[in-house]
């Protein structure tokens, strides 16, 4: 009979975790930001039709980095696990809290129990009446939840991207002035992002029931160039 | 070929004696105009011969670009719209866009062939549903039988007990170019007499403020008309009525 080589588990969990990290350092990040509208994500996307910001429910945005299809399965999982209670119970009894412990329990399991960790980083978003109500939720691909306040950056440029925002920070926010501060930051001081690199989305605080909204790409190059953001939509 | 559960449902006994007094909803109509489609019910519910709700909601956003009106038994129709205006936002979220309209008539078409057993035995449910076609650039309508048979409608569909009624008043006055105010009107005279000779039917009742629900769909999405405007509509819709013919006959819009 063989034996399997002896791993010991500090080393079996660091190296998955350096593999993970390692998969999600290749991607680009994204921010997202409490302004006065709503939650303001941005991420770095140069594609206009594989989003990485998505809507999960009325007031409730996800956004993902890292590998694509392992992020996306995770939305899908959590579209229908927010369908499937507003449908059982009431459209008010979802909330991101509950969700970001479903994508915990998932994540952890995954990280433990599977060879292959996710390389993924997900943020599940959810606002509020009020500014400070607002709910920002950052999920490690080893399970672990960080309940963050007023902003989050997410992605292999994470911390440099924080600063960034941190410096730029003002507590007055509206979503003009967030996007332009989520784009910068984003580009750092070398580069310069427009439209087309970037995909974004506001949680409106005022809307009525789907909250979530895209902008267009020429809508972000006119807020960029300084214009108003485009008005609230109101629908049924 | 027969086109199965266009009647009127009525509310059959179950096998066996006493029948169950099932809330049925009675009649919704669906007009296309240039603009898009317009959607309206009445608000009666009725249990037998008894009326057992006064305002209840037949007209529902299905999503943003499309509604469903129903009749028939009122708590299944109900499920059936909520499990419908799920399953569209569901596809949609999931997909990153929404599905087609003749995606949507045709989910709605199979959902209601599940519920045939339950038609059967008394429980139909027969909805109208109509929409703002986004890729072809017009309103459509589209009617249902207990089969889940799906009927594409040109220019009005009307379902329910008083549908009969309803459908010859918007039949007389249809025109290829009614702009949304003239479709409101012809769905309101055409509701106006469904009430006036069907029992199952409620009319407009001016005291409890409880007036038809209409919505238009265009381009602009799903738009439900205030109770101000259709309780105004009703009131220049009556006088007409009683300066034309002393009140008792046919309205022209």
């Amino acid at each position: 009979m063989s034996m399997p080589f002896y791993v010991a588990p500090e080393q079996l969990m660091k190296d998955k975790a350096d593999y993970a990290r390692k998969g999600i350092a290749r991607g680009r990040s994204l921010a997202a930001l409490v302004c006065e509208e709503g939650i303001l994500i941005c991420a770095e996307n140069p594609s206009n039709t594989l989003h990485k910001v998505a809507e999960i429910y009325d007031r409730i945005g996800f956004a993902g980095v890292g590998r694509f299809n392992e992020f996306d399965q995770l939305r899908i999982a959590g579209v229908r696990h927010a369908d499937l209670k507003g449908f059982s119970y009431s459209r008010e009894d979802v909330e991101a809290r509950s969700l970001a412990n479903a994508y915990a329990q998932m994540l952890g399991q995954i990280f433990t129990h599977e060879m292959k960790p996710l390389e993924v980083e997900i943020l599940v978003a959810e606002v509020a009446a009020a500014r400070a109500d607002d709910q920002l939720y950052h999920l490690l691909y080893d399970g672990t939840v960080v309940d963050e306040r007023r902003y989050v950056a997410l992605g292999g440029d994470a911390d440099s991207v924080a600063e960034r925002i941190e410096a730029g920070w003002s507590d007055e926010l509206n979503s003009a002035d967030a996007l332009r501060l989520a784009v910068g930051a984003l580009a750092g001081p070398e580069r310069t992002l427009v439209g087309d690199d970037v995909e974004v989305a506001v949680l409106e605080r005022d809307g009525l029931r789907r909250c979530f909204r895209r902008y267009t790409d020429a809508e972000v190059d006119a807020v960029l160039a300084g214009a108003a953001p485009p008005p609230i939509a109101t629908e049924v | 070929m027969a086109r199965a559960g266009v009647q009127p449902p009525v509310p059959t006994p179950l096998a066996g004696g006493h029948g169950l007094d099932i809330t049925h909803g009675t009649t919704v109509v669906a007009v296309r105009y240039v603009d898009g489609v317009v959607m309206a019910g009445d608000r009666r519910a009725t249990s037998g011969n008894l009326i057992s709700h006064r305002d209840m909601e037949k007209v529902y956003p299905a999503d943003r670009h499309s509604g469903v009106a129903i009749a028939g038994a009122a708590g299944p129709a109900m499920e059936m719209v909520r499990l419908f205006q799920l399953q569209l936002e569901h596809y949609e979220k999931v997909e990153g866009q929404a599905l087609s309209l003749e995606g949507k008539a045709n989910q709605l078409s199979i959902m209601i062939r599940a519920n045939l057993p339950m038609a059967m035995q008394g429980l139909v449910v027969v909805p109208l549903f109509a929409g703002y076609d986004l890729r072809r650039g017009y309103g459509r309508l589209f009617q249902y039988d207990v089969t889940g048979g799906r009927y594409e409608e040109t220019n009005y569909a009307a379902t329910g007990s008083g549908s009969l009624f309803a459908a010859t008043v918007v039949k007389m006055g249809y025109r290829s170019d009614l702009n949304a105010g003239d479709a409101i009107d012809l769905v309101l005279s055409a509701l106006f007499q469904a009430a006036d000779e069907d029992s199952a039917t409620g009319g407009p009742d001016p005291i409890r403020g409880i007036y038809p629900i209409v919505a238009t769909i265009s381009e602009a999405g799903f738009d439900r008309q205030s109770s101000e405007s259709i309780s105004g509509r009703f009131a220049s819709l009556l006088g007409r009525m009683s300066t034309e013919s002393g009140g008792s006959a046919t309205v022209t819009s």
